[in-house]
């Protein structure tokens, strides 16, 4: 998929070239908020369990060096080994590795946003490793070789007959079946003989505590566990940030996170893992790739505080009409636009700016990330850094020039308003973005100050 | 107690009748309040898009204009909302800081303020009201729907007070419409796609009016309306609380 050359304004405008999907994804992903709604209006403690979650994840943050100290001890006496990476290629370079010290050329993965951050699947594939995602959405995006559109729901943007035609070719499903169930049963079948023939898996990690060393995988599909408990070798990667102190702290994050992404009381699996069984090999790795970076800006980095549950894309009414894709990076909506920019700035300008700041994905935040002021705040950063259209920011330094000034501002107002009355085709055309499905406003005898002089005052 | 009226550059240029009825409605209450002239615009269109630290400007008008006043009142929650935000001063930032917190939205001075019980305003319309994000997130205007926690609505409880007028359901009562500053011609497609939406929400509610605290948006929907060929007006609230009975 090339999408390197369009920002996210062309991409969004190329989804929105199909008004049909545009409502269909919208509807889909309302629907999901929707039952989001429902699950917390359950709660009447639910802004406290939010209010406690975004605690412990600010005390995770200012003494991350600690915890992970901490949890690389106690992982270590449980019999994991324990990796650091500084960034992706050192992770991809870990696994493809421990793979080949083992004579390994086929692995098994369960969903991990940090692999699809690292391209680990385009690393070990040119590799000679063949991966095979099990988790069904990944699968399917894997299948049509395309990015995740979504953090929870990878294969959202893909309609059931789409996933038919899919199947049929890589499948061998009948032609033209798309009936969901199906579909997921043959999934089944194919991924059972995977998990049966795979020697290494490959999981994500949504938390790791610090107290006792073990981690925490949840899924929906119980396909992270087929993997890794068939698998001798299980490799769990992890962002740093998601150390949490101590055990108890689950009882907060396990509920938040499933009733903000789907609105289901909790995951179907949340698995925890210790240590290795009898002959199995267990090593995770603790990846940085930015992060600290991160932690080190203060106005973004409580944006580590994300439990990856995707509810600021389901509630962000610009990512339901634009699509995943359209934000050109592995985590897409509005969480990822504020993660992106700190990995590459220029690549990633126009992603705070594909926002309309709104305020509902820091609402919905199950850890109160401030979501829509990181994006404002951004915007700040990435202006200063001169990573701006040239034409954009002389159209702002004239602004700011008419406007730092009440004669200038009258003068410009008035002829503004005459040229609009005189001669609407000078604004009333193609090359006004506003024009192209708006009518202007209506232009008025005179403005309000005149009003006021004529009427007040005098 | 005196009030500056803040009309917002936009409001002052395309939309002299909110303003007006702002200033009436006020005045019919009993406040003493006058409209600096030298007044231009909060900012904000600079600010959303990156260009805060060009505001200087604009912001040493803003607090030359309206220091001397007890209460600032504005009808429009998203320019309010930058001044709370974002309005510093170089040379006497304890002026600006006290100035924010003096600026008011215009419902929510009605509703907190003046604590207005009665209004004499009659509309015999069906009106749709549009959440505008800024009013209900970001002063806090309204309960958000996002959150676990008691329902309220400053423009809804002021609404209730005009005599005839029916406030119609929405199917989706505080979603964005879209207009967002800049974002509404550099993301032109989606900015639009949300407009169209929103008003298909109150058109299938069957509203004669759109209303809302803020003309941004309205004057986004009626853009839209209006290439639509609809009959449906939009209003800012400021209009329906000045109107008469007779």
């Amino acid at each position: 998929m090339n999408t390197a050359t369009k920002d996210h304004a062309e991409l969004a405008g190329d989804f929105n070239k199909d008004i049909d999907r545009v409502d269909w994804h919208d509807e889909t992903l309302w629907w999901i908020r929707q039952k989001r709604d429902i699950a917390v209006h359950k709660l009447p403690e639910w802004e406290l369990l939010r209010e406690t979650a975004s605690q412990i994840k600010n005390n995770v943050l200012s003494n991350l060096n600690n915890y992970l100290q901490q949890f690389e001890a106690n992982a270590q006496s449980n019999g994991i080994v324990v990796h650091w990476a500084a960034d992706a290629q050192e992770h991809n370079a870990i696994v493809l590795a421990l793979l080949k010290k083992n004579g390994i050329t086929q692995m098994v993965k369960s969903k991990s946003m940090l692999t699809e951050e690292c391209h680990l699947n385009e690393h070990l594939e040119a590799n000679g490793i063949g991966v095979i995602d099990s988790d069904l959405g990944e699968r399917i995006v894997q299948l049509a070789k395309e990015m995740p559109s979504h953090i929870v729901l990878p294969c959202i943007h893909k309609k059931k007959e789409e996933i038919g035609e899919l199947f049929h070719i890589h499948l061998n499903t009948p032609k033209g079946n798309a009936d969901p169930q199906f579909l997921t049963e043959t999934a089944r079948q194919h991924l059972r003989d995977t998990f049966l023939t795979r020697k290494a898996a490959l999981t994500g990690v949504n938390f790791a505590v610090a107290e006792t060393g073990e981690f925490v995988v949840c899924t929906n599909e119980g396909n992270a566990d087929m993997g890794a408990h068939l698998a001798d070798i299980h490799i769990a990667s992890m962002g740093i940030e998601k150390i949490i102190p101590e055990r108890k702290h689950l009882g907060v994050f396990l509920r938040l996170l499933t009733r903000s992404a789907t609105g289901q009381p909790i995951t179907t699996y949340s698995s925890h893992f210790v240590k290795p069984r009898e002959g199995q090999e267990m090593h995770i790795i603790m990846v940085d790739n930015g992060r600290s970076i991160q932690l080190g800006r203060e106005d973004f980095r409580n944006s580590l505080k994300c439990i990856r549950c995707g509810a600021c894309m389901n509630t962000c009414p610009v990512y339901r009409r634009s699509g995943g894709h359209s934000y050109h990076y592995a985590i897409s909506g509005p969480i990822g636009s504020i993660l992106a920019p700190n990995l590459d700035m220029e690549k990633y300008a126009d992603l705070p700016f594909a926002s309309t700041l709104c305020g509902s994905c820091t609402n919905v935040c199950p850890v109160k990330i401030d979501i829509h002021d990181q994006l404002y705040k951004w915007r700040q950063v990435i202006v200063q850094k001169g990573y701006v259209p040239a034409a954009k920011k002389a159209s702002m330094q004239a602004m700011a020039w008419v406007l730092a000034s009440p004669g200038k501002y009258h003068m410009a107002g008035k002829a503004a308003r005459f040229t609009m009355k005189l001669v609407p085709f000078a604004v009333n055309n193609q090359l006004n973005p506003w024009y192209k499905h708006r009518d202007m406003p209506k232009v008025p005898q005179q403005s309000f100050g005149e009003w006021y002089d004529k009427n007040r005052d005098n | 107690m005196r009030v500056g009226l803040f009309i917002p550059c936009y409001v002052d240029q395309f939309y002299p009748a909110a303003a007006i009825a702002t200033l009436q409605l006020l005045e019919k209450l009993g406040v003493d309040v006058s409209y600096p002239k030298n007044q231009t615009c909060c900012g904000q269109p600079m600010a959303n898009s990156g260009f805060e630290h060009l505001t200087g400007g604009c912001n040493n008008l803003f607090i030359s204009n309206f220091k001397a006043f007890d209460y600032v009142v504005c009808p429009s929650g998203s320019c309010v909302l930058h001044i709370k935000h974002h309005l510093h001063s170089l040379g006497n930032e304890d002026e600006a800081v006290s100035l924010r917190d003096r600026v008011y939205e215009l419902t929510e001075f009605l509703t907190d303020i003046l604590k207005v019980k009665k209004l004499g305003a009659a509309f015999p319309h069906k009106v749709g009201l549009h959440q505008s994000c800024h009013g209900q997130r970001g002063l806090h205007l309204s309960q958000m729907t996002e959150l676990v926690a008691d329902d309220f609505s400053k423009p809804r409880q002021l609404l209730n007070m005009v005599e005839g007028l029916e406030l119609m359901p929405l199917d989706r009562k505080d979603e964005c419409c879209g207009f967002g500053g800049t974002f509404c011609v550099a993301e032109e497609a989606v900015s639009v796609k949300m407009g169209q939406d929103r008003v298909a929400d109150h058109l299938r509610h069957d509203v004669e009016y759109i209303t809302s605290a803020d003309l941004s948006c309205l004057m986004h929907m009626e853009g839209i309306l209006h290439r639509q060929g609809s009959r449906v007006s939009v209003i800012h609230i400021a209009e329906i609380l000045n109107s008469s009975k007779n």
